[in-house]
């Protein structure tokens, strides 16, 4: 049976090129950054160099880059060390309901603390307005928490147009970048970001190391304590291989950029429009053109995605779902209803994420598939009838 | 996450379908939640279920349960119908994930409502 792995979304295969420097770094390079002898120098360069490597694919400067353990640390260091440091401004929030649960959860706890938060609203295809971003910003304002893209529909927000709106009124720009670092360019000066994580494991890197970049200037206090690494703003000994890894898989990103989004962009309009072509009654979630590159997301009419999933995987295909059953709780994707889809619609979603080692004959086995699994299922189901 | 039996079930359904001029038909659940089903049973005069059918919309365990109770009660008189309860047809699969006993566990109300449809057409 053919194998075919289609949520990039969700973590991609690590490249070989950065297994290959993650290992030597391991075998040859163990000492702790932070000794003072011959071997902690040693992998103090690594460390420096792999920093020098992130900053270059996003322009930022090497002291911008701090390492952390993947995104979710990012989002939790990035928005709640920025509004403890900057407490006498303010506290009020603005942010969305679409953002990831690293993002929405923190917020909720600093609800708890007596922050307050006011969430903009999203289009049909989940992209924020600006001008409602210009009329929320307060006095009391400190941060603005905007995803760069989506991590279910793939929708790229207008980051250029907030970014630029928050400089002009003097509060920190965060944007959750986990989705789009490695997949699509970034300048973080030329778009006026003030705060972004990023995550290893979604570019071809190894899971469990991130970065956050925090522009020089920013006002923000560790949330975690301990030693004075990452500058006293993310204690604990550094994860030497993965951020070596981290720095490689930054290289080869960067190198193999334009090549990368014009292929995964071709692939993604291929399955899109198979799939309109193909079955009838279905939907495609997300902005058509403002997407992630290898973001393909769907509703299925009169079915429910879960059975979705199961009937791909059984066919040898790896995809995820946005319905209640795949998130853990009784509700669907809060990110399509907050797009105004409804429950029933929201609980038929699919979700194929494309990536680097996706290949065209992967589409094309997806589209034979797919059709025969979508008839089968709403043959089955009581709400087809009729139709 | 799933047993072998409801993988299999689910891979297979047993009875799916309609039964036209029905003796009884019965729909739980919403689309709310997720998960929606209908049952049609054939009953004959001696109150023994003849046939039965179901159409599903939901998840796996929604499938699989609905598949699973067709078959439990398939040739079963009406009353030993009515004792059907949802966990002994997750027992039947082997048991489902834990997530699912309340959500998708539905399939022998359903059948339970088709019943009640058919003794109140009978004025019973």
């Amino acid at each position: 049976m053919e194998k075919v792995y289609l949520d990039n979304a969700a973590t991609t295969r690590v490249d070989e090129r950065v297994i290959e420097v993650m290992v030597d770094c391991m075998r040859n390079n163990y000492g702790n950054p932070s000794s003072v002898h011959s071997f902690g120098r040693d992998a103090r360069r690594l460390v420096e160099n792999a920093r020098a490597q992130v900053a270059k694919l996003l322009n930022a400067e090497t002291s911008e880059i701090f390492f952390t353990g993947g995104g979710t640390e990012g989002d939790n260091l990035g928005i709640k060390g920025v509004m403890a440091a900057n407490e006498k401004k303010g506290r009020h929030i603005i942010s969305t309901p679409i953002e990831h649960h690293a993002v929405l959860h923190s917020l909720d706890y600093l609800l708890k603390t007596g922050c307050e938060i006011t969430m903009l609203p999203v289009d049909e295809y989940g992209m924020v307005n600006p001008e409602d971003l210009r009329s929320a910003i307060r006095t009391d304002t400190v941060l603005v928490s905007i995803m760069f893209a989506n991590n279910e529909v793939g929708t790229v927000q207008p980051v250029n147009e907030i970014g630029k709106i928050c400089r002009e009124r003097g509060v920190y720009f965060h944007t959750d970048a986990v989705q789009a670092v490695g997949n699509m360019p970034i300048d973080v000066k030329a778009l006026n970001i003030d705060l972004l994580p990023l995550s290893g494991h979604k570019f071809n890197a190894a899971k469990g190391i991130g970065a956050l970049y925090v522009r020089k200037g920013v006002r923000i206090l560790p949330v975690q304590h301990g030693g004075s690494h990452e500058r006293n703003l993310r204690a604990g000994t550094e994860n030497v291989p993965g951020i070596v890894g981290l720095g490689q898989a930054a290289v080869i990103a960067q190198a193999e950029m334009s090549e990368k989004v014009e292929r995964l962009t071709n692939l993604r309009d291929k399955l899109i429009s198979g799939i309109i072509d193909g079955i009838p009654n279905v939907k495609l979630n997300g902005h058509p053109i403002q997407r992630l590159p290898g973001n393909v997301n769907f509703s299925f009419r009169f079915i429910e995605g879960e059975s979705l999933l199961l009937n791909l995987d059984l066919k040898g295909i790896a995809a995820t779902s946005g319905s209640a059953c795949t998130s853990g709780t009784l509700d669907p994707s809060h990110v399509l209803l907050a797009m105004g889809m409804s429950h029933e619609v929201a609980h038929g979603s699919l979700r194929m994420t494309i990536g680097k080692y996706n290949v065209e004959r992967d589409i094309e086995y997806c589209l034979e598939v797919l059709p025969e699994i979508v008839l089968r299922l709403r043959r089955m189901s009581p709400l087809y009838e009729g139709i | 996450m799933y047993t072998d039996k409801v993988l299999e079930h689910f891979q297979n359904p047993r009875n799916c379908g309609e039964i036209e001029n029905a003796s009884g038909v019965g729909t739980v659940g919403n689309a709310k939640c997720g998960d929606i089903m209908k049952v049609f049973l054939s009953i004959d005069s001696n109150d023994v279920i003849t046939d039965v059918k179901f159409k599903t919309f939901g998840c796996g365990a929604a499938i699989a349960t609905s598949s699973m109770m067709t078959e439990m009660v398939k040739g079963k008189t009406l009353k030993e119908a009515l004792a059907l309860t949802n966990s002994e047809v997750a027992e039947a699969l082997d048991g489902l994930p834990p997530a699912k006993m309340h959500c998708s566990n539905l399939a022998a109300d359903a059948l339970h409502e088709a019943i009640k449809s058919y003794l109140e057409k009978q004025g019973r």
